[in-house]
Order: C-alpha cells, then sequence, then structure tokens
C-alpha cells in the first residue's frame, strides 16, 4: 500500500484550494519546508506569509486577517500550534469564533527522534475544550486532503492535526467522501468496537483483520472529527457491541478516548478501554519503534479488545 | 488645529470621561484609571480622524481599532457610544449580567468593536493582521491599536512590533498609553519597559512621542503616522493615570477599582464643572 505523510496532503490540499479561493492566505512559523506549507508557498508566494519562529503573535495575525473576511490557515508543529498559542488560540480566534484554520502537524509520538519535546501528545485535548473549535484527525492522504479542501468552506475556527510519519493510504481516493461531524464505520462486528482516530484507524482495521481470524467480530470506526463528534455512531456501537476499545496517537486523557468515554457515560454505559500514550512523555527513537513501544500498532490492539472481551 | 473644533473636541472627551465614570461606577468594578489617560486619544481617533460610520459599524472599508489594553473597555464603549454607535445610557449597563457591554471587548456584540480584547499582548498581533490583510487590498484602511505602557511587558508585543516592520505595514499605527503605572506600581519599578521609544525605533519602527492630553499634539502626530512610508508609526502618549479627576490623577490604586458613591458624586461633578466651563 502506497504510503504518505499527511503533512504532504495539507501542503497539496492548500495549493488546489487556491485555484478556487483567491482569498486564501497561508501562514507559518518558520517551518515551511516540515509543515509542508512550503509547497504552497512555491506556488502562491504572494499569498503566503512567513511569520518567523512567534507562534502566539501568528495566532493572533491569523485572527486580524480573519476579522477582515479573507480564508487563513495558520500552521507550526502541534506543540506549539495549540501548546504554545494556546491562550492565543483560545481568546483571539475562539472567543471571537474567527473563521482561522490552524494547520498542526507533527502531532503526536511518530515526530520520532526529536523526542518528548516536541511530541505533542495534549493538542486534541487542550483544543476540544474552546468553545466552537472543531478538531479534526485525518487518517490518511485521501482524508486529510479532503477534510482541508471541505474546511475551507465551513465558516469557524478549526483545528487539523498531520502527522510527519509516512502512513498507508488506505482510503479510496474516488469514493471517499470527508462529512465533518460523521464518523466513518469502516468495518462492521458485533463482539467489540474499536474506536480510532488518525493514524490509529489503519493499525485499527489491521488489527480487525487478525481478530477476524481468531473468531472474534470487530467493528471499527474512524473518528476523524473529534469535535463535535458522531454520538449516533459511538451510542450505536456500545448498543450493539456492548464493549468499546478507543485508539488514537494521543494522550489518553481527554482525547478520543475520553470524547467516546463521555459520550458513552450519559447514554449507554459499557466498558470503554483507551489505548493511547499512557500520561507520560515520550522519548527519542524511530517512529515505527516507539509506535510499538507506547502500544500504538495493531498487535496492542488485538492484545487489548481480546483482554476486554475475557479471551 | 483650529480653537473651535479643539474645544469641540475637549467637550467630547469631558462626556467620554463622564461615560467611563457612569459605567465603571454603575458595575461597582472595572478599570478607571487607564480609560481616563487613554480618552483623549481615543476620542480624537473616533471624532476627528477615522474613517467609520456609527450606522454601518462593518463597513468593509472602515478604518479599525483594535483596543490591545482592553481592561480600559469603558472608554472605548464611552466614545463608541458618543459617537452613535449605541445609546450613552447604556453605559450604566457596563459590565452587568444582562448586558451586551462586557467586562473587556467582544467582537460581534458590540457595534463599533473590532476585536476581542483583554488578554494582554494579543491586540496587536490582531491589528498586524489587519493592516497585512489591507496592504493586499490595496490600502483601503488604516489600523489603529492601543497599548498600555505595562502591556509592553508582555513578550507577544515585540513578536508583533518585529512582523509589523517586516511587513512594512505603514498602514498601522500603534497607540501607546504611557502613565507609567501598573497594578503593581510604577512600571519602572514593576519590571521596566523603557526606553519604549528607543525600543520601537530598534525594531525598525517611525517613533512619536507627544503629550497625550493635547489636542493639538495629538492631531500633528497623526498627521505624521500618516506621511510615513514602509514603516509602522508608533505614537507614544505621555499621560496622566486617572485624568480629569483629582483623587484618581496618578494614583494606582484606581487602576482597577470602582468609586463608592461619595467619590462618584465628586468625579462627576468635577467633569461635569469641566464641561460647563467649556460650554459656557
Amino acid at each position: 500500500m502506497e504510503k504518505k505523510a499527511t503533512r504532504e496532503s495539507y501542503g497539496e490540499a492548500l495549493v488546489e484550494l487556491a485555484q478556487k479561493r483567491p482569498d486564501l492566505i497561508v501562514l507559518d512559523a518558520d517551518l515551511a519546508a516540515a509543515t509542508k506549507t512550503g509547497i504552497y508557498k512555491k506556488a502562491c508566494p504572494d499569498r503566503f506569509f512567513d511569520c518567523g519562529i512567534q507562534e502566539a503573535d501568528m495566532m493572533g495575525v491569523a485572527a486580524g486577517i480573519a476579522t477582515t473576511g479573507k480564508l487563513v490557515f495558520a500552521s507550526s508543529f502541534a506543540m506549539f500550534a495549540a501548546g504554545r498559542a494556546f491562550e492565543v488560540v483560545r481568546n483571539s480566534i475562539g472567543y471571537p469564533h474567527l473563521n482561522v484554520k490552524i494547520g498542526a502537524t507533527h502531532a503526536g509520538i511518530s515526530v520520532g527522534e526529536d523526542g518528548a519535546t516536541h511530541q505533542c501528545n495534549e493538542d486534541i485535548s487542550l483544543m476540544r475544550t474552546i468553545p466552537g473549535m472543531t478538531v479534526i484527525n485525518p487518517a490518511d492522504h485521501v482524508e486529510a486532503k479532503a477534510a482541508v479542501l471541505a474546511m475551507a468552506d465551513y465558516e469557524g475556527p478549526t483545528y487539523l492535526r498531520f502527522g510527519r510519519l509516512a502512513v498507508p493510504v488506505f482510503n479510496d481516493a474516488a469514493a471517499y467522501k470527508f462529512e465533518v461531524g460523521k464518523g466513518i464505520q469502516l468495518k462492521d462486528g458485533n463482539d467489540a468496537a474499536i474506536i480510532a482516530t488518525g493514524l490509529m484507524v489503519n493499525e485499527a482495521m489491521e488489527a480487525s483483520k487478525a481478530l477476524a481470524e481468531q473468531g472474534i467480530s470487530a467493528r471499527v470506526i474512524n473518528i476523524h472529527t473529534i469535535k463535535p463528534i458522531d454520538r449516533d455512531i459511538i451510542v450505536r456501537a456500545a448498543k450493539e457491541t456492548g464493549k468499546i476499545v478507543t485508539v488514537e496517537e494521543h494522550s489518553v486523557i481527554g482525547g478520543l478516548g475520553s470524547a467516546v468515554s463521555e459520550v458513552v457515560t450519559e447514554t449507554v454505559p459499557v466498558p470503554v478501554v483507551k489505548i493511547g500514550v499512557q500520561d507520560v512523555f515520550g522519548h527519542s527513537g524511530p517512529a515505527a519503534a516507539l509506535l510499538k513501544e507506547f502500544g500504538l500498532c495493531a498487535d496492542n490492539i488485538v492484545k487489548v479488545t481480546k483482554q476486554v472481551l475475557g479471551k | 488645529m483650529d480653537q473651535e473644533r479643539k474645544k469641540q473636541l475637549e467637550i467630547t472627551a469631558a462626556k467620554v470621561r463622564i461615560g467611563i465614570i457612569e459605567g465603571v461606577y454603575n458595575a461597582k468594578c472595572g478599570h478607571p484609571g487607564g480609560s481616563l489617560s487613554v480618552c483623549d486619544a481615543l476620542t480624537y481617533l473616533y471624532f476627528n480622524r477615522m474613517n467609520v460610520d456609527p450606522k454601518n459599524p462593518s463597513m468593509p472599508d472602515r478604518d479599525r481599532l483594535v483596543l490591545s489594553k482592553g481592561h480600559t473597555a469603558p472608554a472605548l464603549y464611552s466614545v463608541l457610544a458618543n459617537r452613535g454607535y449605541f445609546p450613552v445610557e447604556d453605559l450604566k449597563t457596563l459590565r452587568h449580567i444582562d448586558s451586551y457591554l462586557q467586562g473587556h471587548p467582544v467582537l460581534g456584540k458590540v457595534p463599533g468593536v473590532d476585536m476581542s480584547t483583554g488578554s494582554l499582548g494579543q491586540g496587536v498581533s490582531a491589528a498586524c493582521g489587519m493592516a497585512l490583510s489591507g496592504k493586499l487590498d490595496n490600502d483601503i484602511y488604516r489600523v489603529y491599536t492601543i497599548l498600555g505602557d505595562g502591556e509592553l511587558e508582555e513578550g507577544q508585543v515585540w513578536e508583533a512590533a518585529m512582523f509589523a516592520a517586516h511587513y512594512q505595514l505603514d498602514n498601522l499605527v500603534a497607540v501607546i498609553d504611557n502613565n507609567g503605572l501598573q497594578i503593581d506600581g510604577k512600571i519602572s519599578e514593576v519590571m521596566s519597559p523603557y526606553p519604549i521609544d528607543e525600543k520601537f525605533r530598534a525594531f525598525g519602527w517611525h517613533v512619536i512621542v507627544i503629550d497625550g492630553h493635547d489636542f493639538n499634539e495629538i492631531e500633528k502626530a497623526f498627521d505624521e503616522a500618516e506621511r510615513v512610508a514602509n514603516q509602522p508609526v508608533a505614537i507614544i502618549l505621555r499621560t496622566t493615570k486617572g485624568k480629569g479627576v483629582s483623587y484618581m490623577e496618578n494614583q494606582v490604586s484606581w487602576h482597577g477599582t470602582a468609586p463608592n458613591e461619595e467619590q462618584y458624586k465628586i468625579a462627576i461633578s468635577e467633569l461635569q464643572a469641566k464641561l460647563d466651563e467649556l460650554t459656557k
């Protein structure tokens, strides 16, 4: 299967978007080569502005541009976009509900060798608490590109999370349709539901295949929109399977697992077991090895799902 | 500036000051000191400089103003009300639970407010964004932002200062209300931002220093600002915190305190006396 990093999809989607949105402005904070807004910069140099290494100011500048009605994307690593600039995003973008799209790349542990200072496992949690903020975490190239294009037409602050690591492109570009706030059931199953987001969706699919070989029928759901979350698909999964495993490349505190739990506890209380980063910092190493070490792989999803089922 | 126009501005500023005191007194909290020090520059901007239309607050080519020192909302609200954006009577609802006049300015809630502010250091970045966007639209408007001198202690201000100079935002004017006081005391003692003029010059700005309560100097400064090309402009206002209310002047305790009934009556009688003197 072809592999591609969703940050590449982000850069490509911006170039495509520029064709139909002459009002598009893209900002970056000295990371254009890494966030891949550099692809856009090359195509539309007059509509790209580097803010230098000042993420807080960049978010404020983006807010100011948005007040004048233009479409603006502000890009940096998740750590700095959601972390360092949090309070600017909250007060200058979230509170006035401005139409700023935050393109945050290098999210999660798969940043790899740069280590814990750059591995942001807290961004979904932080962004989810801002009223009116939409939070999107695409699973592959096809979904990432579709999400960028769709969210450009959506009015309101949006946080889009992309990865550094090249990951399998499992969605079919011709058939795929992105609908904000709608989860996607990729595989039916009634013994348990594996609800995953981002690059963990493909791992969940792999796990489901392995489980099927062992006679376990696991439903797989892709939640690309973590906020507003698709309550219906979660409630149905809880009712029909009775057991849920969530998988995310993010802290188990405040991310997808928490969001799913919030829905389940208020509707159909069933066990929700969360696979994610277990309230620890990451460290340097190759992305694939780190994902394995932190249990963010199909093998561990299989293991945990079996435990949940008492098998 | 001719004497008649100057007198009209002084009359308007006196009315704006009364609105500030009415708001803060009825709220039983808020920030009178910095509202009174910035009052004259704000009055000048909305009544004699900016291209705005109170009947059409979101006119696309209007000049923008971002009150980066958002805690002095009482001054902005009073100026906007006196300019006709909303009833002056509403100033008495400042900070009330059912009022649209929030403790700090909110975009979309208060007619005439161009940006939500209150968390210091952020407004100036938003003003940079507006100015940049304006440049892309053939310079159809100018952007003003007002900062406190204590606010200059925020690092984000200097990020924005670098940004504005780098992108040559000569449609942007930052007005610094240099009243010398912040919550914990004198700015020179708490965390000195001095020398303010040299800092902005070093960041590539054109700097003008004036008496922030003299309308002749205020007008000359904004005239000069419009002539500057390829550089943002910083106008540093030497001001008196609490200006216009005798017992509040230069008293740090009036940064964020509302007058009690007795103090309110004294403040209003002083401001009313000033207004009567100007209009007699």
